[in-house]
């Protein structure tokens, strides 16, 4: 099964290069776009019975290595269902 | 007194670490191998700064998982004092064994340049030979220094003084344009609760001798020195002209 991960940095750390992104926008006359935040993006592919299997494993692998916990969270997607 | 420098796929200040350790400061060095499952019977374990495993997915998290980590740790637990310079610093702080976690530059840019840092702590194995507020002038090289964790964490590392080094201006003020990456509180090395681990952007060791333009880095090795080597140890010629001239400066 395909699982995807997007990691992001937390709202309340600051994100030097989201905000230099989004300074390039303005200058290219993107007024409407606020704000920009950058983020890393994964995709798995796991080999295991069920879809609550491979979030079981694909979390685990977010918190131990995909994602930092101090500046970092992420959200997973396996097939069409969205996790936390 | 003996040092270990622990090489990963992709370090690059090992040899100037293992060259103060042994032609500057007279230490006993080894290099060890980020595979290997021993320290040597090293009495200072020091991650130098570099590029661990490419930096790939972010600075340090690969280097966490090398075998030679477990030792690493092991040491640290047991009162081994420990120096990240740098990447090194990357990597104490992905392995937990020092709190919070680098971002890229505030700049985006790449700094390369010397600053100024001042010695706050001296209870630490890596600056009791310095004096309190010691401002040293030693270079940074690095692309994510920005210091950050919680406000929490930044406020239990103030109150414990876990802060050993902080940018700040020649004078000494830890102003925002002494800051050369957007760490918070000025944030340029730490230590741990048991203050046996040290960790810091600038690179002491790329300032050890006059003829690379600054001896001031000296300081943290002759800390060493003093905490492990006994306090007779006498500094070879070479080191001793170098740390007079730091006395001068």
């Amino acid at each position: 099964m395909r699982a995807r991960v997007f990691v992001t940095l937390k709202p309340s750390v600051f994100d030097p290069q989201g905000t230099t992104v989004t300074e390039a926008l303005h200058s290219l006359g993107y007024d409407a776009v606020k704000d920009v935040r950058q983020g890393k993006y994964f995709e798995l592919e796991v080999d295991a019975g069920t879809v609550a299997e491979v979030k079981r494993i694909v979390a685990e692998a977010a918190d131990k290595l995909l994602a930092n916990p101090v500046i970092e969270t992420y959200r997973i997607e396996v097939a069409e269902e969205v996790v936390a | 007194m003996k040092v270990a420098v622990v090489v990963f796929p992709g370090s690059n200040c090992d040899h100037d670490a293992y060259y103060v350790a042994k032609d500057v400061i007279g230490a006993d060095a080894e290099m060890i191998w980020h595979k290997d499952t021993s320290l040597g019977g090293a009495d200072v374990v020091v991650l130098p700064g570099g590029f661990a495993h490419g930096d790939y997915l972010r600075t340090g998290a690969i280097a966490r998982f090398s075998p030679v980590m477990n030792e690493v740790k092991k040491f640290a637990a047991a009162g081994g004092p420990v120096i990240g310079i740098c990447n090194g610093f990357q990597v104490l702080l992905e392995a937990g064994l020092l709190p919070g976690a680098m971002l890229r530059n505030r700049s985006l840019k790449y700094q390369c340049e010397h600053v100024f840092v001042k010695v706050e702590q001296t209870d630490t194995p890596f600056t009791l030979a310095s004096r309190k507020d010691q401002i040293l002038r030693i270079p940074i090289a690095h692309g994510e220094g920005n210091y950050y964790a919680e406000a929490d964490v930044v406020a239990r590392l103030e109150k414990n003084r876990q802060v050993v080094f902080r940018y700040t201006t020649a004078a000494g003020e830890a102003s925002a344009e002494a800051n050369p990456n957007g760490s918070l509180h000025n944030i340029a090395g730490l230590c741990n609760e048991a203050r046996n681990v040290v960790g810091l952007m600038p690179h002491p060791e790329r300032a050890c001798e006059l003829a690379v333009g600054s001896a001031d880095g000296l300081v943290l090795f002759e800390s060493i020195l003093r905490s492990v080597g006994g306090a007779a140890a006498p500094l070879p010629a070479k080191a001793s002209a170098a740390a007079g001239a730091v006395a001068n400066r």
